[in-house]
């Protein structure tokens, strides 16, 4: 017997099914009653969608996350952008210092980067010709939109659509700039999840905070793997 | 049942040490270069029974100090964060319905993640047991001619020893979380199911860096951020040049085929992203029904589990998707003793567990004895009912000479582990069911049991008014054998089988019936002094008195209410 027949058939004899033979161990269970399933969690917050409350909220978990959170206007967007990318040293401290190089999916608003001096480097990481890992390595920074946020769990989430790339640009380089648009921002998860539950094949990344570790005496300590530093752009709307 | 505070015998691995000391077998805990540190040779069942190895690990100050550091913050965040949570008694109530649901649903709920799988372009294995699983994993490695994998945190990876097996396969399995990087450089075991490396502070951490890490910088600090910075550099270039990766799964999502990973550090994201192969190993218990159940549980797991809102990072997945991430996938679904555990209709309810460990940062037992007294990769509450099921076909629950039979008797029954369990587990009631049964199992057993004796001794003695009163009498002589703490520590055999592993509170110099007589005598004289009932507390007397007073029970020892009952 198969060994994929065989634990279905000791599963079904766990459950009380007969003429499937044993468990390991010899036993045949109990049939299990049927189950209900309550639901009386909350499906939505008071805050609708992109309000100012949400948006606030989400503003003060990021911060709690250590993340930096720039409260832009489309037409304020590239020159912020620039800003933290060219002159790091002007908008946040030099040692988290974005560099002379960005990488970004090729789905990205172009006018995002309008405001970019020559000097700087764009990749533009296309399906037809991917960055590698090492490639990657050597980029300073990423840029990229956002699928939905969630205001009071702080997160916000990438699916890989064209304005966000495949999950290696975002994770690779170190420092991470992820545009949210305010009408993006949900106050619960499950408002969140069911934005998301509409694609749910898409390969998602759900980002809390920059990358973090507590495996330390439980102390947190913010950037490990992941990008180091996390700037979010909140995009008015 | 009335026994199941008692343990009624201290088992021994067959070839382990004798009591206190460390045996040089390979089954137990070991001295090396950084403290003791027990070498299994199975992950869910190592070393001394409980008893035996908890008395060794309570001797260890160091690990104390350290386990109470970390789970009082632990603790703390975990609090906070839950109470801000308004609904958070209603998600419980839902993941614990849900995960109810998935046992009941189980066969069809597998069949259809592979499904949904195997149309995603990935491929589905199935394991019976650890040997099968471990196979399967180095098989792909090897048709990868990978020698290295590159490995996310995973319970069931370290439940079936998938890092030794490959190590004698030849391929190197390298753990990329910081904690489990920790333990496997020090060539030790996870203490703790969240934080492996609980039982180490920052300065062992330093130590085990310098020695063993090989590039560390020789001027490293004990400062957790520059640890982490150096644990960093050390992996960044393995994830960057891995071919395979090996992860387990937090959650399975039946109606989608998508499979979920949480972390924070983002070794997650690498080996689930850049290696061309990704194998995820995960127990059979893992399924959720619907995507959107990921709405629940992905409110109840980090809050319980780090005392965050949110962890930095949780990744999903379905099959494989052409451009982004690993081209090859395979899910390797694990058995290893589970359908065991979901025969039983009380025990299967351990399936349910989601690995936050918030069970073992609040439980008294878990916080003095650490993780290694367990002898098991689940220590802790969910440990003690897992571990021995999980096993039950290699002896286990009621397996009279089974070390892991002791396990349920690793817990106080408090419930503060009930009470923070995301999916409301009844962890205490499954520990009395499970001693009742080990109680059962060993009644049959051939052989002069002093505990069977004792137990059927007492049942004779206080089945019976007179028998009692004469026995309370006799027991006041043992009053001597307190020490000034009025505690004996060590008594005389059989007693002493109790004082083995616990203290005595010495016997007072008169029993309750006899100081009740005395004083229903006084009490008949207005003023009489109370006082003068000596071996009871005078505040505790004139309380008992008031009370008493009006009920007046026969005066006579042997008929007392409470004696014809």
């Amino acid at each position: 017997m198969s060994a994929r027949d065989d634990v279905l058939n000791r599963v079904r004899a766990a459950l009380g099914q007969p003429g499937v033979g044993t468990t390991a161990a010899g036993a045949v269970g109990a049939t299990p009653a049927d189950v209900q399933v309550p639901r009386e969690y909350r499906s939505a917050g008071e805050h609708s969608p992109g309000s100012a409350a949400v948006v606030e909220q989400l503003v003060d978990r990021l911060v709690d996350y250590k993340a930096h959170v720039h409260e832009v206007t489309a037409a304020e967007l590239p020159d912020r952008v620039a800003e933290l990318l060219v002159a790091p040293e002007q908008a946040v401290p030099e040692s988290e210092a974005a560099g002379g190089s960005v990488v970004v999916p090729s789905g990205l608003d172009e006018a995002w980067l309008g405001a970019l001096p020559s000097d700087v480097v764009v990749h533009r990481d296309v399906p037809d010709s991917p960055l590698s890992a090492l490639a990657l390595d050597e980029v300073d920074a990423v840029l990229t939109a956002a699928r939905v946020a969630c205001s009071e769990t702080g997160t916000i989430v990438l699916d890989g659509e064209r304005d966000q790339g495949r999950r290696a640009i975002s994770l690779v380089p170190d420092v991470h700039l992820c545009v949210v648009r305010t009408d993006q921002v949900v106050q619960t998860l499950p408002e969140a999840v069911r934005i998301l539950a509409d694609h749910p094949g898409r390969p998602q990344t759900w980002i809390s905070g920059p990358s973090a570790t507590s495996d330390i005496e439980l102390d947190r300590v913010e950037g490990v793997h992941g990008p180091r530093t996390l700037h979010v752009l909140l995009l008015a709307t | 049942m009335s026994t199941f505070l008692g343990i009624p015998g201290i088992r021994r691995r067959s070839g382990a040490s004798d009591g206190g000391t460390p045996a040089d077998g390979g089954s137990t805990a070991g001295e090396g270069p950084f403290g003791p540190v027990p070498h299994p040779d199975e992950p869910l069942r190592w070393g001394d029974a409980f008893p035996a190895a908890a008395k060794q690990t309570l001797a260890n100050d160091q690990l104390r100090a350290n386990l109470g550091h970390a789970t009082r913050t632990i603790r703390a965040k975990r609090a906070s964060v839950v109470g801000e949570v308004p609904d958070w008694e209603a998600l419980r109530d839902t993941g614990s319905a849900v995960k109810e649901q998935v046992m009941a649903d189980l066969p069809d709920l597998l069949a259809q993640l592979e499904e949904n799988v195997t149309a995603r372009g990935g491929v589905v294995h199935w394991a019976r047991d650890a040997a099968e699983a471990n196979r399967i994993v180095a098989d792909i490695a090897r048709a990868k001619e990978a020698d290295e994998v590159v490995k996310v945190k995973s319970m069931a990876t370290q439940e079936i020893g998938l890092n030794e097996y490959l190590a004698d396969e030849g391929i190197a399995a390298i753990e990329t979380d910081l904690a489990e990087l920790i333990v496997q450089l020090a060539d030790d075991m996870p203490s703790h199911i969240l934080v492996p490396a609980i039982h180490r502070n920052r300065a062992e951490i330093r130590e085990i860096f310098l020695q063993r890490m090989g590039d560390a910088p020789e001027d490293l600090s004990d400062v957790p951020r520059e640890l982490a910075m150096a644990a960093r550099a050390h992996l960044r270039r393995k994830f960057l040049s891995a071919k395979v990766a090996v992860s387990g799964a937090n959650f399975g999502v039946a109606d989608t085929g998508t499979l979920a990973v949480v972390e924070s550090e983002g070794n997650g994201r690498m080996c689930l992203t850049l290696p061309e192969t990704l194998v995820t190993v995960m127990g059979i218990e893992k399924l959720i029904p619907t995507y959107t159940d990921l709405e629940v549980f992905l409110q109840l797991l980090p809050r319980s589990s780090t005392g965050e809102r949110m962890n930095p990072y949780t990744s999903l997945w379905t099959g494989v998707t052409p451009g982004d991430g690993p081209q090859e996938f395979h899910l390797v679904l694990l058995d290893n003793g589970r359908t065991d555990v979901l025969a039983d209709e009380v025990g299967r309810s351990a399936l349910h567990c989601i690995r936050c460990s918030a069970c073992l940062n609040v439980c008294p037992v878990y916080e003095r004895v650490g993780g290694h007294a367990y002898g098991s990769v689940y220590p802790g509450p969910i440990g003690a009912i897992l571990t021995p099921q999980l096993t039950a076909s290699s002896g286990g629950v009621s397996g009279a000479d089974d070390v892991n039979a002791s396990l349920p008797y690793a817990s106080t029954l408090c419930g503060a582990c009930y009470d923070v369990c995301p999916v409301k587990i009844d962890i205490p009631s499954i520990l009395v069911d499970l001693r009742a049964r080990e109680v059962d199992a060993d009644r049959g057993r051939s052989g002069v049991d002093p505990w069977k004796a004792a137990m059927k001794a007492a049942s004779w003695v206080m089945s019976d008014g007179g028998r009692f009163g004469l026995a309370g009498r006799a027991a006041t002589l043992g009053h001597g054998l307190g020490g000034s703490d009025g505690v004996i520590s060590k008594a005389p055999p059989p007693a002493s089988a109790w004082t083995r592993s616990r203290d005595l509170p010495a016997p007072p110099k008169q029993t309750f019936r006899q100081w009740m007589a005395a004083h229903e005598r006084d009490a008949d004289h207005p003023d009489a002094n109370y006082r003068e009932a000596d071996g009871y507390d005078s505040s505790h007397s004139r309380a008992e008195t008031a009370t008493n007073r009006s009920r007046r029970p026969g005066g006579d020892e042997g008929e007392t209410t409470e004696g014809r009952r």
